[in-house]
Protein backbone atom coordinates (compact mmCIF):
# COMPACT_ATOMS: atom_id res chain seq x y z
CA UNK A 1 0.00 0.00 0.00
CA UNK A 2 2.66 2.41 1.08
CA UNK A 3 4.88 1.34 -1.79
CA UNK A 4 2.19 1.96 -4.42
CA UNK A 5 1.59 5.40 -3.01
CA UNK A 6 5.28 6.07 -3.26
CA UNK A 7 5.27 4.98 -6.89
CA UNK A 8 2.37 7.23 -7.69
CA UNK A 9 4.23 10.13 -6.13
CA UNK A 10 7.35 9.38 -8.19
CA UNK A 11 5.31 9.06 -11.38
CA UNK A 12 3.54 12.33 -10.71
CA UNK A 13 6.87 14.04 -10.20
CA UNK A 14 8.22 12.59 -13.45
CA UNK A 15 5.17 13.83 -15.26
CA UNK A 16 5.58 17.28 -13.79
CA UNK A 17 9.19 17.38 -14.96
CA UNK A 18 8.32 16.30 -18.52
CA UNK A 19 5.53 18.83 -18.77
CA UNK A 20 7.96 21.50 -17.64
CA UNK A 21 10.63 20.38 -20.12
CA UNK A 22 8.16 20.48 -22.99
CA UNK A 23 7.22 24.04 -22.33
CA UNK A 24 10.88 25.11 -22.33
CA UNK A 25 11.30 26.74 -25.76
CA UNK A 26 9.73 30.00 -24.78
CA UNK A 27 8.43 32.05 -27.66
CA UNK A 28 7.37 35.60 -27.17
CA UNK A 29 3.71 36.12 -28.03
CA UNK A 30 3.43 37.57 -31.49
CA UNK A 31 0.49 39.11 -33.22
CA UNK A 32 -0.02 38.46 -36.91
CA UNK A 33 -2.39 40.05 -39.34
CA UNK A 34 -3.34 36.78 -40.97
CA UNK A 35 -2.89 33.04 -40.78
CA UNK A 36 -0.80 33.21 -43.93
CA UNK A 37 1.58 35.66 -42.28
CA UNK A 38 1.93 33.40 -39.28
CA UNK A 39 2.65 30.42 -41.53
CA UNK A 40 5.31 32.41 -43.35
CA UNK A 41 6.84 33.36 -40.01
CA UNK A 42 7.00 29.71 -38.98
CA UNK A 43 8.49 28.71 -42.31
CA UNK A 44 11.13 31.45 -42.22
CA UNK A 45 12.23 30.89 -38.64
CA UNK A 46 12.60 27.21 -39.42
CA UNK A 47 14.78 27.88 -42.43
CA UNK A 48 17.03 30.45 -40.80
CA UNK A 49 19.92 29.37 -38.64
CA UNK A 50 20.56 30.66 -35.17
CA UNK A 51 24.20 31.68 -35.36
CA UNK A 52 24.95 31.43 -31.67
CA UNK A 53 23.91 27.80 -31.42
CA UNK A 54 24.71 26.81 -34.97
CA UNK A 55 22.78 23.58 -35.19
CA UNK A 56 19.47 25.10 -34.21
CA UNK A 57 17.14 27.21 -36.27
CA UNK A 58 15.62 30.49 -35.16
CA UNK A 59 12.35 28.82 -34.22
CA UNK A 60 13.99 26.35 -31.83
CA UNK A 61 16.60 28.51 -30.22
CA UNK A 62 16.23 30.34 -26.96
CA UNK A 63 19.39 32.41 -27.42
CA UNK A 64 19.11 36.17 -27.09
CA UNK A 65 20.14 36.63 -30.71
CA UNK A 66 17.42 34.24 -31.84
CA UNK A 67 14.85 36.24 -29.86
CA UNK A 68 16.00 39.44 -31.54
CA UNK A 69 16.11 37.93 -35.01
CA UNK A 70 12.64 36.44 -34.59
CA UNK A 71 11.44 39.90 -33.64
CA UNK A 72 13.19 41.26 -36.72
CA UNK A 73 11.51 38.67 -38.99
CA UNK A 74 8.16 39.44 -37.40
CA UNK A 75 8.62 43.18 -37.87
CA UNK A 76 9.62 42.78 -41.50
CA UNK A 77 6.61 40.54 -42.17
CA UNK A 78 4.24 43.11 -40.68
CA UNK A 79 5.97 45.81 -42.71
CA UNK A 80 5.09 43.84 -45.84
CA UNK A 81 8.50 42.49 -46.83
CA UNK A 82 8.61 39.36 -48.94
CA UNK A 83 10.24 36.12 -47.79
CA UNK A 84 13.13 36.73 -50.18
CA UNK A 85 13.67 40.21 -48.83
CA UNK A 86 13.82 38.89 -45.29
CA UNK A 87 16.28 36.17 -46.25
CA UNK A 88 18.32 38.75 -48.13
CA UNK A 89 18.40 40.91 -44.99
CA UNK A 90 19.84 38.01 -43.01
CA UNK A 91 22.34 36.98 -45.69
CA UNK A 92 23.65 40.56 -46.02
CA UNK A 93 24.49 40.48 -42.32
CA UNK A 94 25.38 36.92 -41.50
CA UNK A 95 26.30 35.37 -44.85
CA UNK A 96 24.88 32.36 -46.68
CA UNK A 97 25.56 30.30 -43.59
CA UNK A 98 22.37 31.68 -42.05
CA UNK A 99 20.30 29.78 -44.61
CA UNK A 100 19.61 26.13 -43.92
CA UNK A 101 18.68 25.72 -47.57
CA UNK A 102 21.77 26.78 -49.50
CA UNK A 103 21.08 28.82 -52.63
CA UNK A 104 22.19 27.47 -56.02
CA UNK A 105 25.13 29.69 -56.91
CA UNK A 106 28.71 29.44 -58.07
CA UNK A 107 30.20 28.20 -54.80
CA UNK A 108 27.42 25.69 -54.19
CA UNK A 109 27.30 24.03 -57.62
CA UNK A 110 29.42 21.18 -56.30
CA UNK A 111 27.07 20.75 -53.35
CA UNK A 112 23.97 20.61 -55.52
CA UNK A 113 25.39 18.68 -58.48
CA UNK A 114 27.60 16.17 -56.66
CA UNK A 115 24.73 13.80 -55.74
CA UNK A 116 23.56 13.66 -59.35
CA UNK A 117 27.12 13.13 -60.63
CA UNK A 118 27.68 10.38 -58.05
CA UNK A 119 24.39 8.75 -59.02
CA UNK A 120 25.45 8.85 -62.66
CA UNK A 121 28.84 7.30 -61.87
CA UNK A 122 27.10 4.63 -59.80
CA UNK A 123 24.77 3.85 -62.69
CA UNK A 124 27.73 3.56 -65.04
CA UNK A 125 29.54 1.14 -62.73
CA UNK A 126 26.35 -0.88 -62.35
CA UNK A 127 25.92 -1.06 -66.13
CA UNK A 128 29.48 -2.21 -66.69
CA UNK A 129 29.14 -4.86 -63.99
CA UNK A 130 25.86 -6.17 -65.33
CA UNK A 131 27.32 -6.43 -68.82
CA UNK A 132 30.35 -8.26 -67.51
CA UNK A 133 28.27 -10.72 -65.55
CA UNK A 134 25.82 -11.42 -68.30
CA UNK A 135 28.77 -12.03 -70.61
CA UNK A 136 30.19 -14.34 -67.96
CA UNK A 137 26.87 -16.14 -67.57
CA UNK A 138 26.69 -16.80 -71.26
CA UNK A 139 30.09 -18.42 -71.21
CA UNK A 140 29.69 -20.32 -67.92
CA UNK A 141 27.34 -23.22 -68.87
CA UNK A 142 30.32 -25.06 -70.36
CA UNK A 143 32.43 -24.43 -67.30
CA UNK A 144 29.74 -25.65 -64.90
CA UNK A 145 29.20 -28.77 -66.92
CA UNK A 146 32.95 -29.26 -66.86
CA UNK A 147 32.95 -28.82 -63.11
CA UNK A 148 30.15 -31.33 -62.71
CA UNK A 149 31.95 -33.92 -64.72
CA UNK A 150 35.03 -33.48 -62.55
CA UNK B 1 43.30 -8.34 -57.36
CA UNK B 2 41.38 -5.48 -58.91
CA UNK B 3 38.30 -6.32 -56.87
CA UNK B 4 40.29 -5.81 -53.68
CA UNK B 5 42.00 -2.58 -54.65
CA UNK B 6 38.84 -0.74 -55.71
CA UNK B 7 37.08 -0.88 -52.29
CA UNK B 8 40.39 0.00 -50.62
CA UNK B 9 40.76 3.04 -52.85
CA UNK B 10 37.18 3.99 -52.09
CA UNK B 11 37.90 3.75 -48.39
CA UNK B 12 41.07 5.82 -48.74
CA UNK B 13 39.08 8.47 -50.59
CA UNK B 14 36.51 8.55 -47.78
CA UNK B 15 39.27 8.98 -45.20
CA UNK B 16 40.72 11.88 -47.18
CA UNK B 17 37.28 13.51 -47.42
CA UNK B 18 36.78 13.07 -43.69
CA UNK B 19 40.13 14.68 -42.84
CA UNK B 20 39.50 17.59 -45.22
CA UNK B 21 36.00 18.01 -43.76
CA UNK B 22 37.37 18.15 -40.23
CA UNK B 23 39.98 20.70 -41.26
CA UNK B 24 37.29 22.89 -42.81
CA UNK B 25 35.07 22.47 -39.75
CA UNK B 26 37.87 24.05 -37.72
CA UNK B 27 37.50 27.19 -39.74
CA UNK B 28 33.70 27.23 -39.46
CA UNK B 29 33.86 28.87 -36.05
CA UNK B 30 35.37 31.89 -37.76
CA UNK B 31 33.01 32.48 -40.65
CA UNK B 32 33.90 35.10 -43.22
CA UNK B 33 31.74 38.15 -42.74
CA UNK B 34 29.71 39.24 -45.76
CA UNK B 35 30.40 42.80 -44.59
CA UNK B 36 34.07 42.82 -45.58
CA UNK B 37 34.62 45.43 -48.31
CA UNK B 38 31.13 46.79 -47.69
CA UNK B 39 30.28 50.18 -46.21
CA UNK B 40 29.96 50.19 -42.48
CA UNK B 41 26.28 49.90 -41.41
CA UNK B 42 24.73 53.25 -40.56
CA UNK B 43 24.45 54.10 -36.88
CA UNK B 44 23.70 57.15 -34.79
CA UNK B 45 24.03 56.28 -31.14
CA UNK B 46 24.24 57.92 -27.76
CA UNK B 47 27.65 58.22 -26.19
CA UNK B 48 27.98 56.01 -23.14
CA UNK B 49 28.16 58.16 -20.02
CA UNK B 50 27.06 61.23 -21.94
CA UNK B 51 23.58 60.46 -23.34
CA UNK B 52 22.99 63.99 -24.57
CA UNK B 53 25.76 63.50 -27.12
CA UNK B 54 25.43 61.29 -30.18
CA UNK B 55 27.88 59.88 -32.66
CA UNK B 56 27.20 58.51 -36.13
CA UNK B 57 29.17 56.58 -38.73
CA UNK B 58 29.20 59.78 -40.79
CA UNK B 59 31.06 61.72 -38.14
CA UNK B 60 33.75 59.04 -38.04
CA UNK B 61 34.56 59.32 -41.76
CA UNK B 62 38.06 60.38 -42.69
CA UNK B 63 40.10 58.26 -40.31
CA UNK B 64 40.57 54.55 -39.75
CA UNK B 65 38.81 53.25 -36.68
CA UNK B 66 38.17 50.05 -34.85
CA UNK B 67 34.68 49.04 -33.75
CA UNK B 68 34.78 46.67 -30.80
CA UNK B 69 31.49 45.16 -29.66
CA UNK B 70 31.50 44.56 -25.93
CA UNK B 71 29.22 44.23 -22.94
CA UNK B 72 29.69 44.05 -19.20
CA UNK B 73 27.89 40.69 -19.35
CA UNK B 74 30.45 39.28 -21.75
CA UNK B 75 33.11 37.12 -20.12
CA UNK B 76 35.35 36.98 -23.17
CA UNK B 77 35.32 40.78 -23.40
CA UNK B 78 36.90 40.85 -19.97
CA UNK B 79 39.48 38.34 -21.22
CA UNK B 80 40.40 40.44 -24.26
CA UNK B 81 40.36 43.70 -22.31
CA UNK B 82 44.15 43.75 -21.67
CA UNK B 83 44.79 43.41 -25.43
CA UNK B 84 42.46 46.31 -26.25
CA UNK B 85 44.12 48.33 -23.49
CA UNK B 86 47.56 47.59 -24.91
CA UNK B 87 46.38 48.58 -28.40
CA UNK B 88 44.91 51.81 -27.03
CA UNK B 89 48.24 52.61 -25.41
CA UNK B 90 49.90 52.53 -28.83
CA UNK B 91 47.55 55.29 -29.96
CA UNK B 92 47.66 53.75 -33.44
CA UNK B 93 43.98 53.69 -34.20
CA UNK B 94 40.78 55.30 -32.91
CA UNK B 95 38.82 52.72 -30.94
CA UNK B 96 35.03 52.84 -30.77
CA UNK B 97 33.51 50.60 -28.13
CA UNK B 98 30.03 49.37 -29.05
CA UNK B 99 28.38 48.64 -25.76
CA UNK B 100 25.51 46.43 -26.85
CA UNK B 101 22.59 44.83 -25.04
CA UNK B 102 23.84 46.28 -21.80
CA UNK B 103 22.67 48.57 -19.02
CA UNK B 104 24.61 51.82 -19.08
CA UNK B 105 25.21 51.70 -15.33
CA UNK B 106 26.70 48.23 -15.57
CA UNK B 107 28.79 49.26 -18.56
CA UNK B 108 30.17 52.35 -16.83
CA UNK B 109 30.96 50.33 -13.69
CA UNK B 110 32.79 47.78 -15.87
CA UNK B 111 34.91 50.49 -17.49
CA UNK B 112 35.66 52.03 -14.11
CA UNK B 113 36.68 48.71 -12.64
CA UNK B 114 38.89 47.40 -15.45
CA UNK B 115 39.90 50.65 -17.12
CA UNK B 116 38.55 52.31 -20.24
CA UNK B 117 40.57 51.58 -23.39
CA UNK B 118 37.99 53.14 -25.73
CA UNK B 119 38.24 56.59 -27.26
CA UNK B 120 34.48 56.58 -27.15
CA UNK B 121 31.81 54.04 -26.24
CA UNK B 122 28.40 54.09 -27.88
CA UNK B 123 25.21 52.64 -26.47
CA UNK B 124 23.48 50.03 -28.62
CA UNK B 125 20.93 49.19 -25.98
CA UNK B 126 18.56 46.99 -27.99
CA UNK B 127 21.29 45.46 -30.14
CA UNK B 128 19.85 46.86 -33.37
CA UNK B 129 23.20 48.08 -34.63
CA UNK B 130 24.84 44.81 -33.64
CA UNK B 131 22.36 43.00 -35.89
CA UNK B 132 23.26 45.32 -38.78
CA UNK B 133 26.92 44.46 -38.16
CA UNK B 134 25.99 40.77 -38.20
CA UNK B 135 27.35 40.31 -34.69
CA UNK B 136 26.44 36.94 -33.23
CA UNK B 137 29.05 36.52 -30.59
CA UNK B 138 30.87 38.91 -28.35
CA UNK B 139 33.37 40.33 -28.59
CA UNK B 140 33.57 41.10 -32.28
CA UNK B 141 35.93 43.62 -33.79
CA UNK B 142 35.73 45.48 -37.12
CA UNK B 143 38.36 47.64 -38.74
CA UNK B 144 36.93 50.48 -40.82
CA UNK B 145 38.99 52.50 -43.29
CA UNK B 146 38.77 56.30 -43.74
CA UNK B 147 36.18 55.95 -46.50
CA UNK B 148 33.90 54.06 -44.13
CA UNK B 149 34.49 50.58 -45.57
CA UNK B 150 34.92 47.52 -43.39
CA UNK B 151 38.27 45.96 -44.25
CA UNK B 152 38.69 43.38 -41.51
CA UNK B 153 36.63 41.55 -38.96
CA UNK B 154 37.63 39.37 -36.07
CA UNK B 155 35.15 37.18 -34.28
CA UNK B 156 35.78 36.39 -30.65
CA UNK B 157 38.61 37.29 -28.36
CA UNK B 158 41.19 39.65 -29.80
CA UNK B 159 44.75 38.47 -29.29
CA UNK B 160 47.94 40.45 -29.51
CA UNK B 161 48.96 38.25 -32.40
CA UNK B 162 45.90 39.36 -34.41
CA UNK B 163 46.52 42.99 -33.50
CA UNK B 164 50.07 42.72 -34.82
CA UNK B 165 49.47 40.63 -37.92
CA UNK B 166 46.03 41.81 -39.04
CA UNK B 167 45.12 45.17 -37.56
CA UNK B 168 48.26 47.27 -37.22
CA UNK B 169 49.63 46.55 -40.75
CA UNK B 170 46.27 47.50 -42.27
CA UNK B 171 46.12 50.71 -40.25
CA UNK B 172 49.70 51.56 -41.25
CA UNK B 173 48.80 50.99 -44.89
CA UNK B 174 45.80 53.32 -44.62
CA UNK B 175 47.87 56.01 -42.92
CA UNK B 176 50.55 55.86 -45.62
CA UNK B 177 47.97 55.74 -48.39
CA UNK B 178 46.09 58.84 -47.30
Amino acid sequence: MKLSKFFILVLTLCLAVTVHAQSAPVQEPMVFESQLQEDRFKQLTQELRCLVCQNQNLADSDAQLAHDLRAEVHEMLIAGNSDDEIKQFMVERYGDFVLYRPPVQQNTYLLWLAPMVLLFIGALILRVNIKKRSALLESTPDETSENKTE
Amino acid sequence: MNSRIVPLLGFALLVVLLVVGLKIADRKTNLPSPLIDKPVPAFDLQVLGNPSQKMSNESLLGKPYLVNFWGSWCVTCRAEHPVVTELARLNAVYIVGMNFRDESDDALAWLKRWGNPYDVSLTDFDGRVSIDFGVYAAPETFLVDPSGTIVFKHLGQLTWDIVQTEILPRVAEMESGS
